[in-house]
């Protein structure tokens, strides 16, 4: 039985967690002292022997990442951390930053001295507007204890509310003030990110999770995990549980074990599908229970780890609904670039929505997947394929009850039932 | 796309469809597929933007030395590699469904109204549909729907729900153009084109966007609606507003010109040309046109007569010794016929094409330096530093300035312009921007450091700085640049090869030269021709005055475009005048015998580009007016001299029997710079240029296109602001001793001496309003 290991999240739980004193308490500036003293080049040796992966949903080796920065070229390199957390279901990076923004800043302080980069930026979700508040103490304060601004210039940017600028390249677009459209690639951002200069674009958990391995080192790091996807990881679990939040465990937990970890289904219902990994990636059932949730053991069950976003839902859910909502998602964050995803996920909703109001026909369901195959894989990013997840997935897993939707003429599923607060009242 | 150097590229062999097929290095596999007569279908591609990858539609199916792509890439946006293997949709069904299915997606949104469309009948989503799509469409839902058309300029109209958002307009605009007013903006299927409100589409190359467009969501005010692909006849053509030398397209329907477009010459306009050249052409139907020949009676009234009697009163008029005066504007062909009409029939080398501000410095120079020049477009793509002098690319020759812009967005390509205001385009291409007093140009030039890979590009207004032209010239001699002039007018070069100048005979062949006028004389098959050189513009209308000559023989030539247009007309009212024109003018206002002559959509012929690169057009539209030359002939008839240029053919076939001259060519100018002026206090020097967009005849009736004209202000330096205790769009009074001008001032980067003034814009008609345009002392003041 996997046990949480808490080290992002170790002392979440205290109330001045996010103070600079607290941080410091719990030995933070050291791993940043420490790898300042390093030669770069070490730093970077480090982190890939630690194996740490990309925890914002594609799971690229950070290391190497950082080594695809061509040194020694005479031009300003940059650091970017991704922080434009939206993925529906994904919880992970905004509450990191709530309870512990130093862990990042460290994170930067260090990534940036391995990269030799003078300027990182964060790019957050704007709508997080406490976050935003936080972390720009937390620089305030960086700077004032002389952690940034002797090497590193850090600067945290407000997002507008946009999906796609979570697509790195849509980012950095963002990030010079450009509309937010993903580029084409090549050139790839570790050549021509950021004002066309080399740029490392990491997720927040990637970066926050590199103090600790500077700490205790890579084989401590190593020792985590699974063969192939080392460490720890913060899991959002939320939907028909009874105890919603981020569970930190080494890589390769199950959610039988995360359930139990964490109480379990709510009281009298029973697991229908799930998330492994937020909504762009595939639906999980019941069956998948056992499935390690590590990147090898969701891809190999065919879905992603993602962004480790395990939505739950229970037997009260319609599918159908939850699929169309999902859709509606893409539709309105679709950034309108390429014909597939434009065009596709606006069509997508409509048929949805007929199947859903009992309006549909079986042909609708050839018809969809159909739509699936000529959007996936042919739009210019993957937000067109996350599109697709849900719907070719809960297909594969729940096809009588779309049927059951065209043979009722309506929806078979009370609303109602599946809401949180159901029930709620005869306690 | 032609290669800008002459490098030598690796050439790379790929397999496309089983088919192998070598190309250079850096070419995209949509192309690479063309050059096998492959059609991948597209929207977004354009082989003049850079790729983008947008629409989806041209998917293929790759692979590289055995590894496959998973998945179908966008063809336009990879680079072929050795060892690739493409299957496109006629070998890949997986290929073929993702095109299909990106189609699909293209038309669920699209309105079926092609049968009201403009481009229905040529549009590539038409045709892509029918060629790569499904027959039928599965979606039959909710369109998005937008309001419909929406103006984006008063040139151009956008309709939202025919755009497939492949945003080459956008492209354009910001790669080609440097004018990024328009751009994509909401998200999602709600993605638009749109303008910021308060800054409209205001481009001078607007009209390649609605060209490019690959549906109907950019159309052109003017012609929307007014026609059918399918009903129209098309003629290829040569643009007759400027020297850049565009190649076009003349769309005719029952007789009436509806619409131009750029014609594709890789070595000339590329795929581009400016909006006037795209929608200037009303001025032929203009209701002025003259259609019958007229005679001033003995009252003094201009009465309809025949052919025959109107020839023979011109004959009559001009056997009395008489010059020419040609505008700028006739082709190759009639500016020959004037020229052999001058030596022939009327025995003279009176004749000067230059119906503009001109010296005789400019006439030696052109005879020197111009007529035999050979700088290309191809020089500025593999300049290392343009220098423009009396010059402003994009108001003057549109095309020059996209090609040095083409450069300058590649390679950074360096650019100093020498002047006294400095320019949109100016800051367009960053360029080194030399302040000067109005008329000190030329100890600019005289200090310019350039390469034997330089291009110095000297525009027409370098010849009202008195040694200017002397100074460019003696710059490339020193520094071994190209040099090119560069007229504002589309006949210029040709009528300067074509001999319709004092000093020149035809190919370049010096007048003082006994042997250049045996060659000509027994090419023409006279005795002999008039050995003194002849008179200049200015010269033959000061004589006029002064009662040396008696008659005149004047085609498309307007007096407001020279100097002094007072004594121009004072000329025109004293001498006997044959006019050639299209519509009555205020030459005919004045003549004596009006002959109407075929406007240039009615008539074949050719003109040379700044380059001397010819640039033929057929007869686009049928009339039964006659072309300059015919006329000429006719009255070279009647007069008992023959020039025997019956047709345009009949000309264009002497003239390529000439060659250029390869004898002693005249020594080049050297005058010197006169001193700076002093200015002090409220006494500014005048520079002005004419807009690409303004009062030119040309554009007379084009309403819409005038709408994008660039507004009307008087440009004062910050200094003379603050003195004149001025602010932007305060109105200025700029006077002289012959009148004013009264307009919104703009304060920007100009000389502290210096007022500049739109030449002949809308409230600022400088030759007429002030008799001056140019290095010339006026008063500016606070009205």
């Amino acid at each position: 039985m996997t046990k949480l290991a808490p080290v992002l999240s170790a002392h979440w739980d205290e109330t001045d967690s996010f103070t600079i004193e607290a941080y410091k308490r719990h030995g933070g500036y050291t791993a940043s002292a420490k790898a300042l003293a390093m030669d770069p080049d070490a730093v970077i040796q480090l982190v890939k022997d630690s194996g740490l992966r990309g925890r914002g949903g594609a799971g690229f080796p950070t290391g190497m990442k950082w080594g695809f920065i061509p040194q020694g070229d005479n031009k300003d390199h940059y650091l970017v951390v991704n922080a434009d957390e939206s993925e529906p279901g994904t919880c992970k990076d905004t509450p990191l930053l709530m309870a512990n923004p130093h862990v990042l800043i460290e994170g930067c302080i260090i990534a940036a001295h391995a990269i030799r980069a003078k300027h990182a930026f964060i790019y957050i979700r704007g709508e997080v507007t406490h976050v935003v508040r936080r972390m720009n103490q937390a620089i305030e304060d960086a700077y004032a204890a002389g952690y940034l601004g002797n090497g590193v210039e850090l600067v945290l940017h407000v997002g507008a509310g946009a999906y796609i600028c979570g697509e790195e390249t849509a980012l950095l677009d963002s990030l010079e003030g450009f509309r937010g459209q993903p580029r084409l690639r090549p050139p790839f951002p570790a050549i021509a990110g950021l004002y066309a200069r080399p740029t490392v674009v990491n997720n927040v958990e990637s970066i926050a999770s590199v103090p600790a391995i500077v700490a205790n080192g890579a084989e401590w790091y190593q020792s985590m995990g699974t063969e192939k996807s080392k460490g720890t990881t913060l899991y959002s679990l939320s939907g028909h549980v009874v105890n919603p939040g981020q569970f930190e465990a080494p890589l390769g937990i199950t959610l039988r074990e995360i359930l139990e970890l964490s109480g379990g289904m709510r009281k009298g219902h029973k697991l229908k599908f799930w998330t492994p990994g937020g909504s762009s990636t595939p639906l999980f059932t019941d069956e998948h229970l056992d499935v390690p949730l590590d990147y090898e053991g969701v891809a190999g069950a065919g879905s992603m780890l993602g962004t480790k976003a395990l939505q739950i839902f229970d037997e009260t859910t319609c599918v159908v609904r939850a699929v169309l909502r999902w859709t509606e998602f893409y539709k309105h964050e679709s950034c309108g670039k390429c014909t597939p995803c434009r065009e596709g996920t606006w069509w997508l909703v409509q048929i949805l929505r007929d199947l859903e109001d009992g309006k549909g026909s079986e042909a609708d369901l050839a018809k969809l997947l159909d739509l699936c195959d000529n959007i996936m894989g042919r739009s210019f990013c993957a937000l067109g394929d996350g599109a697709t997840s849900p719907i070719t997935s809960s297909i594969k897993y729940f096809r009588e009850e779309y049927i059951a939707h065209v043979t009722n003429g309506a929806c078979p599923f009370d609303p109602i039932a599946s809401t949180l607060f159901e029930g709620a009242d005869a306690k | 796309m032609t290669p800008d150097t002459d490098v030598i590229v690796e050439q790379i062999t790929l397999v496309i469809d089983g088919f192998e097929v070598t190309v250079p290095k850096g070419t995209l596999v949509i192309r690479a597929a063309e050059k096998l007569g492959i059609q991948i279908p597209r929207f977004c591609d354009h082989p003049l933007l850079d790729p983008v990858g947008a629409c989806r539609q041209c998917l293929v199916d790759i692979e590289i030395n055995g590894r496959a792509f998973p998945k179908p890439q966008a063809s336009c946006t990879i680079p072929v590699e050795p060892g690739m293997i493409v299957k496109t949709q006629l070998t890949s069904p997986v290929a073929d469904k993702a095109q299909k299915g990106v189609m699909e997606l293209l038309l669920a949104n699209h309105p079926l109204d092609c049968p009201v469309c403009d481009k229905g009948g040529e549009c590539p989503l038409q045709n892509q549909a029918m060629s790569n799509g499904n027959p039928e469409m599965r979606l039959d839902g909710v369109k998005r729907t937008f309001e419909k058309p929406v103006a984006i300029s008063s040139s151009v109209l956008l309709d939202r729900e025919r755009c497939v958002l492949c945003a080459r307009c956008t492209r354009f605009s910001d790669q080609i153009a440097s004018d990024p007013f328009i751009t994509l903006n909401e998200r999602g299927a709600l993605q638009q084109v749109g303008i910021y409100e308060e800054d409209p589409f205001k481009s001078y190359f607007s009209g390649n966007t609605v060209q490019i467009c690959p549906v109907g969501a950019l159309t052109g005010t003017s012609y929307r609606f007014r026609a059918r692909p399918f009903d129209l006849v098309s003629t290829p053509s040569a643009c007759e507003h400027c020297a850049s030398g565009c190649d076009l397209r003349t769309d005719v329907r029952r007789g009436k010109t509806l619409r131009r477009l750029a014609g594709d010459d890789a070595e000339v306009n590329e795929e581009w040309n400016c909006d006037k050249g795209r929608w200037a052409f009303k001025y032929v139907t203009a209701t002025d046109r003259l259609t019958v020949p007229q005679i001033r009676n003995e009252n003094g009234a201009l009465v309809t007569a025949s052919w025959p009697e109107a020839i023979s009163a011109a004959a009559a008029g001009l056997s009395r010794g008489a010059a020419v005066l040609v505008g700028g504007r006739t082709t190759y062909e009639d500016a020959y016929g004037y020229s052999k009409f001058a030596r022939v029939a009327l025995g003279t080398n009176d004749i000067d094409f230059r119906s503009r501000i001109s010296s005789d410095e400019e006439r030696g120079f052109l005879a020197a330096r111009v007529v035999n020049n050979t700088t290309t477009y191809r020089d500025i793509d593999k300049a290392d530093h343009v220098l423009l002098v009396g010059f402003e690319p994009e108001e003057e020759s549109p095309i020059v300035f996209l090609r040095i812009n083409k450069q300058f967005k590649k390679r950074a390509l360096k650019v100093t312009s020498i002047g006294s205001k400095e320019s949109i385009a100016v800051e367009k291409l960053s360029a080194n921007f030399v302040c000067v007093q109005p008329g000190q140009e030329a100890a600019a030039v005289a200090t310019q450091e350039l390469t034997d890979k330089s291009v110095i590009l000297v525009g027409e207004r370098a010849a009202e700085s008195a040694g200017l032209l002397s100074a460019a010239a003696a710059l490339a001699e020193r520094t071994g640049a190209k040099l090119a002039w560069i007229p504002r007018r589309a006949g210029e070069r040709g009528a300067l090869a074509a001999g319709a100048i004092g000093n020149l005979l035809p190919g370049g062949r010096p007048v003082a030269d006994a042997a250049a006028r045996v060659d000509i004389a027994s090419l023409w098959n006279v005795d002999s021709l008039p050995s003194e050189i002849g008179r200049s513009a200015d010269q033959i209308v000061s004589d006029v005055n002064d009662g040396k000559i008696s008659a005149l023989l004047v085609g498309g030539v307007d007096p407001l475009d020279g100097p002094n247009p007072d004594t121009t007309v004072a000329a025109l009212k004293k001498a006997f005048v044959v006019s050639l024109e299209i519509a009555n003018s205020e030459v005919t206002k004045y003549a004596d015998v009006i002959l109407p002559v075929a406007a240039i959509t009615e008539k074949s012929g050719s003109f040379l580009n700044w380059e001397g690169r010819a640039r033929a057009f057929e007869t686009a539209v049928d009339s039964l007016n006659r072309s300059d030359l015919r006329i000429l002939s006719m009255i070279a008839d009647e007069m008992g001299h023959s020039i025997s240029l019956g047709t345009v053919a009949n000309a264009a076939k002497e003239l390529a029997t000439i060659g250029n001259w390869d004898g002693t060519t005249v020594a080049t100018p050297n005058v010197s710079v006169a001193s700076a002026h002093s200015v002090f206090g409220e006494q500014a020097v005048l520079t002005s240029w004419r807009r690409l967009l303004d009062l030119g005849t040309l554009q007379k009736g084009e309403e819409n296109l005038a709408g994008t004209a660039r507004r009307t202000v008087a440009v004062i330096s910050p200094k003379r602001a603050a003195a004149l205790g001025a602010v932007d769009g305060d109105l200025l009074k700029i006077s002289n001793g012959n009148g004013w001008v009264m307009l919104s001032a703009l304060v920007e980067n100009i000389h502290d001496d210096a007022v500049w003034a739109p030449r002949n814009s809308a409230g600022s008609q400088l030759l007429a309003n002030l008799g001056v345009a140019h290095n010339s002392v006026v008063t500016v003041v606070k009205a």
